[in-house]
């Protein structure tokens, strides 16, 4: 098969993941991926790849978990309300320390929401999800490209880790399509061993236990430690991220994924009119390029975060900036996608008032006075300009 | 009277417990059937020289340390999602021995979906269902299996229909399955039902090897603690009160349905 083809985002991943060595796909469909399911259900088995359309993503991420414990490399991929269900799981397998891959093709919420496009589900995938304190290692791609490229890193990391990796891509990356070259991957070259897992106990061993159960207080805490030593590691060694005229600009947009797409437009319209302005985009938004905000802050005057959601990353870029310069933001949500001239327009304006930095407006200014009346706040919103800052 | 007593080393050893059982004394209370399961379970797996090649799943309940005990590799698995993950490990090793262990609430009602439909795709594997009719673990409380008129603390009148509806006969269910290819419902309370215990879980793992497909275990067992009852009285009522709703016997054996199903 070709190296390079023309191919969805969503075929695109599933391709990779043939080519990874992944060795088995739990799944159920949901719009916007079930090309993953349908592409691996076609080519998949061909390849020695079990590809399971099962009964629900309850099922899909329980057998997730069962199949990376007997040491196999395995993923299930879903959107935004099917990821809600494998929650539970995925709490298991971060506590298990079992390697997987889990794809989430965001689409708008909340409850059923919309089948278009979304960053809605930012706080699932980076603060864990599910109950207790875990971390996925989450990719952000922003390319047919990417979709592809981060398989091969998102089970390498899962791996590397023990942990559990999400691509959290979106609706609109997972259905577009574009050029892609598929790159020379050896999986075997790349799989660790894998002691831990349960195969079967020879007499040569100690049986092998996959649990998240530790009923001693002390063991729980130990058990926790470890976790939390392995997410400094992973702080440590495997931030990524992209700049673009972000050393060279007193405005900083940060964006990820199909949104920072949009705004690198926007950003290349406005140095276009002598704006100084740059982009940082987040690759992995677990771990979260904390350092080089901090960093980048010293020579900004303000930044702007640019999101499909209704403001999630930019508490994790205020927290990275630490109060050095004003940070705004900018959200589409329920599955509009701006286009980069409406960014270029944010942009422009926060540019003109580069002399004098506002303060973030709370959520609910407008509505201070208003008595707290369902049917008055839908009114409020209905007036609402869309360029007002949430 | 102890010096006439021969030597221990001269002794001839003529039973011990499974070496595929560990030390670790058990956890489970005075009566209770799981312990007489564990050990049987192990007992196979000796027999069939099989431990190198097996993998259980522990389920959520009170068999949920079933791995301190068993010396084989196993997997917890989230309460409910046993048939699953034994789906996931077995469908990744497909030449090894794969069960679960599950209690009724496991896999009768928080874990319907999973079981149902593990058995409909004739997964290859084994699944022990202990069905005591009630929640052991968290107290007591009403299980989907508890029959009617049974007090537990969250029917302190009595399991009624109009509020709970009726005993969940989850096996009788199963074994309607194309999927399903041997289904039984068993016990463990006297020596001659766990001697057909034992029977039913060689023929089930023998199943397995010829990659015959799904084997449902039932073993109708009692909780003298979540009864409040002594161990014999809970045996004598378990007889008179839960075998005339969930009789003993095979419901299907060789993918064909036994006439004696209820």
């Amino acid at each position: 098969m070709s190296n390079v083809r023309l191919m969805k985002g969503n075929e695109a991943l599933a391709e990779a993941a043939i080519r990874a060595g992944c060795r088995g796909y739990f799944g159920y469909p949901i719009t916007p991926q079930s090309e993953i399911l349908e592409y691996l259900a076609r080519e998949g088995r061909e390849h020695g790849m079990v590809v399971m359309q099962v009964e629900s993503e309850l099922a899909a991420i329980n057998m997730v978990y069962g199949a990376a414990g007997a040491g196999a490399r395995v993923m299930t991929s879903s959107s935004s309300p099917g990821i809600s269900l494998m929650q539970e799981g995925l709490s298991y397998i971060a506590c298990a320390e079992l390697p997987c891959l889990v794809v989430n093709v965001n689409r708008g919420g909340p409850g059923l929401g919309t089948i278009q496009p979304s960053q809605g589900d930012y706080f699932q995938a980076t603060k864990g999800g599910g109950h207790g304190d875990y971390h996925l290692i989450v990719l952000a791609p922003a390319t047919v490209q990417e979709m592809a490229d981060f398989v091969y890193d998102a089970f390498d990391l899962a791996d590397k880790y023990r942990n559990p990796a999400m691509i959290l891509a979106d609706g609109a990356l997972g259905q577009m399509m574009e050029k892609v070259i598929f790159r020379e991957y050896d999986p075997k070259a790349s799989m660790p061993d894998k002691p831990w897992a349960t195969t079967g106990k020879p007499p040569t061993r100690e049986r092998n236990i996959l649990t998240s159960l530790h009923i001693q207080p002390e063991k729980m805490e130990e058990i926790n430690r470890c976790l939390q030593v392995k997410y400094q590691l992973i702080n440590k060694d495997e931030v990524r991220y992209e700049l673009f005229y972000a050393d060279v600009a007193e405005m900083l947009v940060v964006a990820y994924g199909l949104s920072s797409r949009i705004a690198r437009r926007a950003v290349e319209m406005a140095r276009s009119q002598g704006l100084s302005v740059g982009l940082l985009r987040p690759i992995t938004l677990y771990p979260f390029p904390y350092q080089v905000l901090k960093d980048l802050a010293q020579d900004l005057r303000n930044v702007l975060v640019v999101e499909l959601n209704a403001g999630q990353m930019v508490q994790d870029v205020r927290l990275g900036i630490e109060g050095a310069v004003p940070v705004h933001f900018y959200g589409r949500m329920g599955g509009i996608i701006p286009p980069p001239e409406e960014i270029l327009s944010k942009i422009a304006d926060l540019g003109s008032r580069i002399s004098t930095p506002q303060a973030h407006p709370p959520l609910a200014e407008n509505t201070k006075n208003q008595s707290a009346n369902l049917n008055s706040i839908f009114e409020i919103a209905k007036t609402m300009r869309r360029e007002d800052e949430f | 009277m102890n010096s006439e007593l021969p030597p221990l080393d001269s002794l001839e050893c003529v039973w011990a417990k499974p070496s595929t059982l560990t030390d670790t004394p058990m956890h489970y209370c005075p009566g209770c059937g799981h312990g007489v399961v564990h050990k049987i379970l192990m007992e196979v797996i000796q027999e069939l020289h099989i431990q190198s090649e097996t993998i259980g799943v522990a389920p959520v309940g009170c068999s949920v340390f079933a791995y301190y005990y068993m010396d084989i590799d196993m997997q917890e698995a989230a309460h409910g999602r046993a048939a699953a993950v034994a789906t996931g490990i077995k469908r990744m090793l497909p030449d090894k021995y794969v069960f679960s262990y599950q209690g009724d609430g496991d896999l009768a009602a928080i874990g319907t979906g999973e079981t149902i439909h593990a058995a409909n795709r004739g997964e290859n594997i084994l699944v022990i269902f202990i069905n005591n009719a009630i929640y052991g673990m968290t107290g007591g409380q009403m299980a989907p299996t508890t029959i009617l008129g049974m007090k537990t603390t969250t029917t302190p009148e009595g399991r009624d229909t109009e509020t709970q509806g009726f005993p969940f006969k989850i096996t009788e269910l199963i074994a309607m399955l194309p999927g399903a290819y041997y289904v039984t419902r068993q016990a463990v309370h006297t020596p001659n039902v766990v001697r057909q215990f034992k029977k039913a879980v060689t023929k089930a793992f023998q199943y397995q090897k010829d990659k015959k497909g799904y084997c449902l275990i039932e073993v109708v067992s009692n909780c003298p603690s979540g009864w409040k009852m002594t161990p014999l009285e809970s045996n004598k009522w378990m007889e008179q009160n839960m075998f005339p709703v969930y009789p003993l016997g095979d419901l299907k054996v060789d993918g064909k349905l036994t006439e004696k199903k209820s």
